[in-house]
């Protein structure tokens, strides 16, 4: 076989392979994916699906209770609050007012978080607007 | 608290205006680089392009005293600069006032565009009386870069907006960002993505002067080895801090910002082998330029992520205003590149072909191919919220679990070939020569799968045990070619074999370099291996006297103490861990608590309300970690604290002090149970040391000038190619 | 105060900057040449580099007889065209 017909079927063969890892790639991530909703549109989901829940803590509704944290979360606007019950790491910048996202499910109106899926984001270092409030 | 006029006012606003000035006057040098640039380049006439260099180095210098403008108001605490009021304080130590300028956006843009001029310095100078048709295009590049930059400061950013009348003190750093990790981690990152631009300026000036060859890889070599050296940092310090300081345990999230630093390292990795095909046998040439663009493409992308709000993310904040600019950079640079490469086809042919499987070339392009799927993979899966938006109005997100199952296969593939890359040749390798050389590694990897099957449960993790066996296979492939370094040179000088292997590798730094690294790599990668599969991870519940047993270990909280300070009030759990009852160490994981300056949470309840960090209690050893945080349950303190806001509301701040400090020292005398996490991490100290030390070390090893050595060598070659040629040429 | 030292400042920069324009537009030819061996002088020292590891492979058994002496004698002649021009180049600088 001479080396340009040699080069051609490598070619054809590893663009093959390539196509088809990326079908599966598409097919599953699909599937593996959770949905991620504001508490505004998890009122209106599909109830019993497992979403990832976005939002903001409401203030002064963070209660610990033994190994359990219920807390409020809220769109970013406050609208919306929806009850959390969550057990799990509790990451360090969870607090008032943080963002945090949460995955789980819906359950007779409180939202039941999975174990260690609490994220809470890093309090806003860039936004450029103006002074001196910390948090 | 009352706000007073600070008495520096008229000095400090004078300096707010120097420093807008003098951002102004680098922005006129930038664009008149960029300009004088192209119509030298155009024209042939080289004192534009002189000029234009001399612009280049007075952005540098105009950059250099804005940033020392910057950095003098935060040692003086001039709160008249707004910057300066909203990340530091009198009471913020030294060092992290030096190094809050990159934790604001206007700061850590300052923080680009004066590394990417002084980086665009030190190239020109040196490449001043080389590669005269490349250099214009590539000193407009780099200035129309910087006048991006520096545009965004002025327009979007300011860092020198002022204050009038400044407070009497500022807001302070982030507990979380009070780290020496923290500190150093940006600028680490920001290096990387500035040095990328130089390889990426150089190629553009390739291009469009069709001065294909490989001059414009070698000039820049150096510095896309510091870019992939200062990524592959800030990758490794962002790791440890997440591990060591957090309250998580782990040291990878996938995260988008930590996959916006990763992608480009990875490309970059492609990059940083395959020039060495271009340099060698004149492949791979379409390749090298898709490469470097792609990774400088990334290196803006990662920027951007950062800073825009786009994703979900731990470190992605509300949408900013810099993030729509920077987002038409990169289409700018995506489609630019991709018209100019497309455009230039015909002089990217390649001068030879791959004309064996078994050569050094064929395997650095499957590596090519394995680091570009790993990329794509990381792509899809960070931007899928934003694909699937597109595609079906939903924004669906991917985790951990969906990047691992991917990644992993790729990743133990490349384990492989740090291995095989080593040992092929430039060109053919003869197929019993390729016997001989892959026999002891591939018995060495069989020999580790056997072992690991035998002597532990590793039968139940396959990836790893791949991972184990393949990274046996690269170190005594490693290994063997350190040890054919002395014979060969020994067969050819007859030196002993001490001074062969030694000058050996002296003489060839940048190749032996590369396999230190990649030794590195291959400990990284059995360090993520072990720590992942074999870890054991609880969640525990204790009250003070109870223990538990995780893993082999018994843990027992004895006691819990506090250290208030004027910062904080730290909770201390004391923890006794045993082994067959013997005392292994005593760890004191603790959490600390900043005052938050929310007046709603009351004179009292602010101690409690605010930042809270974790200190993580770690127990280091080679085989792995012990690895502890702590929770402690405050809600027991709720009535108290409501009660303490309304009593001593009126009363001066000692009293309430003296308040909180009993309250805590009740608290710490009866404590209610506490929250406990144990992760026992085997080797997971790998990745650091020896891994990653081994891949700086290699990489300076690598990058290292060459010295007089040279010459000699050179001399005797030439002397000889002049015999065979019949003529005999000078040294030069 | 500020702003006659941003003057002053702006006012040093445009000179330092615009020096090379006020020169007589300069020989080019001989510069030319100049950039034009430092590039052959490091494309020489790749391809020594290149003969050199050629040889050390197949020191080490890497490469058969026949392929080294082909890879050999095709870098080998690469680098005597890189060695005639610049012996070319010397020649028309006067070197």
């Amino acid at each position: 076989m001479d080396p340009s017909r040699k080069r051609k079927i490598r070619l054809v063969v590893a663009l093959s392979a390539a196509v088809l890892l990326a079908a599966g790639l598409v097919y599953t991530s699909f599937s593996a994916s959770t949905e991620a909703k504001q508490p505004s549109q998890l009122l209106q989901a599909d109830p019993g699906g497992t979403y990832e829940l976005t939002g903001k803590v409401v203030p002064g509704s963070i209660t610990h209770a033994g190994d359990k944290l219920d807390f409020q979360i809220s769109d970013r606007d406050g609208s919306h609050p929806i009850p959390v019950t969550y057990s799990g790491t509790v990451p360090d910048p969870f607090r008032d007012g943080r963002e945090v996202i949460v995955t789980g499910k819906l359950q007779d109106g409180t939202f039941v978080g999975e174990r260690d899926s609490l994220v809470t984001k890093c309090p806003s270092k860039f936004t450029t607007t103006t002074s001196g409030s910390s948090s | 608290m009352p706000v007073e006029v600070h008495h520096y006012d008229l000095g400090v606003l004078q300096l707010t205006i120097l420093g807008s000035a003098l951002l102004a006057a680098a922005l006129l040098a930038a664009l008149y680089a960029a300009g004088a640039a192209v119509y030298g380049g155009r024209t042939g006439d080289r004192r534009f392009v002189q000029s234009s260099r001399r612009a280049v180095y007075s952005m540098a210098a105009l950059l250099t005293g804005a940033v020392v403008i910057l950095e003098v108001a935060f040692l003086r605490d001039d709160f008249g600069f707004e910057l300066v009021a909203d990340h530091s304080s009198t009471t913020t130590p030294t060092f992290y006032k030096l190094t809050a300028m990159w934790s604001s956006q206007e700061g850590s843009l300052l923080l680009w565009a004066w590394v990417l001029s002084l980086a665009s310095t030190a190239v020109l100078f040196i490449s001043r009386n080389r590669h005269r048709e490349i250099v214009p295009w590539a000193t407009a590049v780099l200035a129309g870069i910087g006048s991006f930059f520096i545009g965004l400061m002025i327009f979007k950013a300011q860092p020198f907006s002022h204050l009038d009348p400044a407070p009497a003190e500022g807001a302070g750093l982030t507990p979380l960002l009070r780290n020496p990790y923290m500190a150093v981690h940006p600028p680490m990152l920001y290096s990387g993505y500035v040095f990328w631009s130089i390889p990426f300026a150089f190629c553009v000036g390739a291009l469009i002067a069709r001065r294909l060859d490989a001059s414009w890889i070698r000039t820049t070599r150096n510095f896309a080895l510091c870019a992939w050296t200062f990524l592959g940092i800030g990758l490794l310090l962002g790791s440890r801090w997440s591990y060591e300081e957090l309250g998580w345990g782990g040291y990878w999230g996938w995260d988008p910002v930590e996959n916006a630093a990763l992608m480009p390292w990875l490309l970059g990795t492609a990059f940083l082998h395959s020039v060495m095909v271009q340099e060698k046998r004149g492949m791979l040439k379409v390749w090298n330029v898709s490469l470097i663009c792609g990774t400088f493409a990334l290196c803006l992308l990662g920027t951007f992520l950062v800073r825009s709000g786009v994703l979900q993310s731990i470190h992605a904040f509300g949408a900013s205003t810099v993030g729509g600019p920077l987002l038409a950079l990169i289409a700018v640079v995506a489609i630019g590149s991709t018209v100019l490469i497309v455009s230039r086809l015909d002089g990217l042919r390649p001068e030879r072909r791959i004309d064996s499987v078994l050569s050094r070339e064929s395997i650095f392009l499957v590596n090519n191919l394995l680091l570009v799927g790993l990329v794509l993979v990381i792509f899809w899966g960070t931007f899928f919220p934003l694909i699937s938006e597109f595609f079906t109005g939903e924004k669906h997100s991917l985790a951990a679990p969906w990047f691992n199952r991917y990644v992993t296969p790729i990743g133990v593939l490349l384990v492989l070939f740090t291995g095989l890359g080593p040992l092929f040749a430039w060109g053919r390798l003869s197929g019993t020569a390729a016997k001989r050389l892959l026999l002891w590694p591939a018995v060495a990897t069989i020999a580790t799968i056997d072992v690991l099957l035998a002597a532990s449960d590793a039968g139940g993790r396959p990836w790893a045990l791949f991972v184990f066996g393949f990274a046996a296979f690269a170190l005594v492939a490693l290994a063997g070619e350190f040890w054919r370094a002395g014979t060969t040179r020994r067969a050819l000088t007859g030196e002993s074999h001490a001074v062969a292997l030694g000058k050996g590798i002296a003489r060839n730094r940048r190749r032996y370099g590369g396999y230190v690294v990649h030794a590195g790599i291959a400990f990284v990668l059995i360090g993520i291996a072990a720590s992942s599969s074999f870890q054991t991870n609880r969640d525990l519940r204790l009250q003070v006297g109870q223990s538990a047993k995780v893993g082999d270990y018994t843990i027992r909280y004895d006691k819990l103490t506090s250290d208030p300070t004027a910062e904080r009030l730290a909770f201390v759990s004391h923890l006794t861990v045993t082994r067959d009852g013997k005392r292994v160490t005593n760890l004191t994981p603790a959490r600390n608590y900043y005052p938050s300056d929310d007046p709603s949470a009351g004179p009292i309840g602010r101690y409690f309300m605010g930042e809270s960090t974790s200190e993580v209690g770690l127990r280091t050893r080679t085989g792995g970690d012990l690895w502890t945080a702590f929770q402690p349950d405050l809600s027991v303190l709720n009535p108290d604290i409501v009660r303490g806001n309304r009593q001593l509301a009126g009363l001066p701040p000692a009293a309430q002090e003296f308040a909180i400090l009993a309250l805590v020292q009740h608290y710490v005398q009866n404590p209610p149970p506490a929250n406990f996490r144990v992760i026992l991490n085997p080797l997971v100290v790998w990745i650091w040391i020896p891994g990653g030390l081994l891949v700086l070390a290699g990489a300076a090893m690598a990058g290292w000038p060459a010295l007089e050595s040279r010459r000699q060598l050179e001399a005797a070659y030439r002397a000889r190619l002049g015999r065979e040629l019949g003529t005999a040429s000078e040294p030069s | 105060m500020e702003v006659l030292l941003a003057v002053v400042i702006v006012v040093l920069v445009a000179w330092f900057v615009t020096a090379p324009l006020r020169d007589r537009p300069s020989a080019k030819p001989e510069d030319r040449s100049e950039a034009e061996l430092a590039d052959l002088e490091a494309r020489k020292q790749a391809k020594y580099r290149q003969i050199r590891d050629a040889e050390a492979d197949h020191t080490a058994g890497k490469l058969s007889d026949e392929d080294f002496r082909r890879l050999d004698s095709e870098l080998r002649a690469e680098a005597i065209e890189i060695l005639k021009g610049i012996d070319r180049l010397r020649q028309r600088r006067g070197n």
